[in-house]
């Protein structure tokens, strides 16, 4: 039953996705073009990124709004690395490493702290962006070396971006780890009850900081693309991206009761979000418009299986 | 600490905060004299006076195991409102106004608390839904148009600057909000109710609480809260546009958590809710005397709410862990 309304959730953002290559191509000639396509794909490819392992954080029961601090705190590491001469490779290492760290952070406070994700997060991100500003201030880092570029404006092969190819690449490796192996058995059990997951001999704690871990990791991997494809770095880099990564992962049916939810939910959830916020540039409807749709899609995620499971 | 004495444990932590509290505006006005005058306390109250009635606003929601995201959304929104309304009818007065940002902010929050009581949906996802649509409410309302001061009447403007005895009366409103939440939460039996609610809806359900109906009334006040200062903040800053007060709901919240209220609902006091409000205000007006740089207000800030939490979180280990196997 819940399986199959699951089921239901992704055909119907399958649909959505459908509609929306249909209306966009009858309004705008320039829609159904390879490389328009492709550019579309930027805006929405960083995020898209951060919500996978984000997805797999909320369905084992726990949240963390500090992803795009970590953004900001892992770009301004890599713009004073760069200051200081490092090489492309070490200045993106740099990056990921203080995502990596800030994740530890995040995970040590809700194992070992035993604070509530939720709260633990709302700290680092202040603290995280904290930083990011206290470091910085009012000034903008932008000397990075010129091969720095190519994570986020470089093309793998033909019309496909370095971006599109690593969030396709780990969409897969997300997908298959959390639906064909035990670990990704353990983290359902874990969302949908840690104590029983406990008793049932899972390392519930382990699980939870690895994925703080992973989440962080790829926040830093964000923070590489965002920056190289901006070629600069501003403490207010990425701001309010942490509910928007969070919308995409719900608009995805991932619940946040935990316990529920698919990757390839999440990967057509940031198509649809993608590609609604580039159509609606097509037709020059401002992105703030948009986000009263999101906003009700949001809550109609939760509503229409909470309407069609009423007791 | 003093767990000999016969406090209950609650006021024993807002009386630890208080001690923290004043001793940190001792030691600033032991180097800076000038902090403790006058003029400057009247400074600092109307500095944090919107910040201690939003996050009054949130500790009812939170209380009651939700927790609201949309409360900035819902703050520029009736500020919007505010705005436009005077600027169409500019010799009403304040009156109206106030009436206007009460209702339709409370209308908002009842759109909240309606969700997360009849769907039973869950308040992060709601809250987070409808913070984006009351934003971009706002760009269709005002078609994404600024609303400057010199489009608003003076009654408009001076209403909140209005001072007695040397203090602002946005500050006099503030505190006025403050003690009767101080008392209202302690003495009053809905917020009895809300507490029994937030600590074991399961139970208090059983004893004729319905958690649901509880936390439809905390949306509602902390949205009309949000609604009428929706028109301080505009007066108080003399400007009207989509984006103002975005990402404060998040200084709120964290407001909260320095106060000591527990995210998981049923703890947390309308002093300690005040002190956390005063205690980031001190800090962040004594920043520029010290010589530091007004960009580390937020990583001192991040570094307070983990402290804050850090040690609520250890107080708090017994309670809710009785099954839970440490790992």
């Amino acid at each position: 039953m819940k399986r199959a309304s699951l089921l239901r959730w992704e055909t119907m953002l399958a649909a959505v996705l459908v509609f929306e290559f249909i209306l966009f191509s009858t309004i705008s000639p320039y829609f159904l073009n390879v490389d328009t396509l492709s550019d579309a794909t930027f805006n929405f490819t960083e995020r898209a990124i951060v919500a996978l392992p984000l997805a797999l954080l909320i369905i084992a029961g726990e949240i963390d709004i500090s992803v795009a601090a970590i953004i900001a705190l892992a770009s301004v590491a890599m713009g004073l690395a760069s200051a200081q001469g490092l090489g492309t490779a070490s200045v993106a290492g740099v990056g990921l490493g203080t995502g990596f760290l800030a994740g530890c952070i995040n995970g040590a406070l809700v194992t070992l702290g035993r604070v509530p994700s939720i709260v633990a997060t709302i700290g680092t991100m202040t603290l995280f962006r904290g930083a990011a500003y206290a470091v910085l201030g009012d000034r903008v880092l932008k000397d990075y070396p010129d091969s720095f570029a190519a994570f986020g404006q470089g093309y793998l092969v033909g019309p496909i971006s370095i971006e599109l190819a690593l969030f396709a690449g780990f969409a897969m490796v997300f997908a298959v780890f959390l639906h064909r192996t035990r670990w990704g058995r353990a983290i359902f059990a874990i969302g949908a009850n840690p104590v029983a997951s406990r008793f049932a001999g899972v390392a519930v704690n382990r699980y939870r900081f690895a994925l703080f871990a992973l989440t962080g990791l790829f926040s830093g991997l964000a923070a590489v693309l965002l920056t190289s494809r901006l070629g600069s770095t501003r403490p207010s880099i990425a701001q309010g991206w942490e509910l928007e990564i969070i919308s995409m992962v719900i608009l995805g049916g991932v619940s946040v009761w935990g316990g529920k939810g698919s990757i390839g939910g999440v990967v057509l959830a940031a198509l649809v979000f993608g590609l609604v916020t580039f159509g609606l540039g097509l037709m020059n409807i401002p992105g703030i418009v948009m986000s009263i749709f999101t906003g009700l899609l949001l809550i109609l995620v939760v509503a229409v299986p909470a309407l069609l499971n009423r007791r | 600490m003093s767990a000999r004495l016969r406090i209950p444990p609650h006021a024993r932590r807002d009386l630890a905060f208080a001690v923290l509290t004043l001793a940190l505006f001792c030691a600033v006005t032991f180097v800076f004299p000038a902090f403790a005058s006058p003029r400057n306390i009247a400074g600092l109250l109307d500095d944090t006076a919107i910040l201690i009635m939003l996050a009054l606003g949130q500790t009812l929601v939170i209380l009651g195991r939700g927790i609201d995201l949309s409360i900035a959304a819902n703050l520029a929104l009736c500020g919007m409102l505010a705005a436009l309304f005077n600027r169409a009818w500019p010799g009403a007065g304040v009156a109206p106004v106030l009436a206007l940002t009460l209702v339709s902010g409370g209308l908002l929050g009842a759109c909240n608390g309606l969700l997360v009581w009849k769907l039973r949906l869950p308040p992060i996802v709601v809250t987070l839904g409808t913070m984006s649509v009351f934003r971009g409410a706002i760009y269709l309302l005002s078609r994404g148009a600024w609303v400057n001061e010199n489009e608003m009447s003076r009654d408009f403007l001076a209403f909140p600057r209005r001072e007695f005895l040397g203090v602002s009366l946005l500050a006099w409103i503030a505190l006025a909000v403050a003690a009767a939440f101080v008392v209202a939460l302690r003495r009053t039996r809905v917020a009895r109710d809300l507490y029994a609610a937030g600590g074991n809806p399961e139970a208090a359900s059983y004893s004729g609480i319905d958690p649901g109906r509880m936390q439809f009334i905390a949306y509602t006040l902390c949205g009309a809260i949000a609604g009428v200062c929706g028109y301080l903040w505009v007066a108080r800053f003399a400007v009207a546009y989509t984006d103002i007060a975005l990402g404060f709901e998040l200084s709120v919240i964290a407001a909260c958590l320095i106060g000591g209220v527990a995210i998981a609902g049923g703890v947390g006091s309308a002093a300690g809710v005040i002190l956390g409000c005063l205690f980031i205000g001190i800090i962040r007006n004594s920043l520029p005397l010290v010589g530091i740089s007004a960009f580390w207000q937020m990583f001192i800030n991040g570094v307070v709410i983990l402290a804050a939490v850090l040690l609520s979180a250890r107080q708090r280990e017994f309670k809710r862990t009785i099954l839970e196997v440490r790992a």
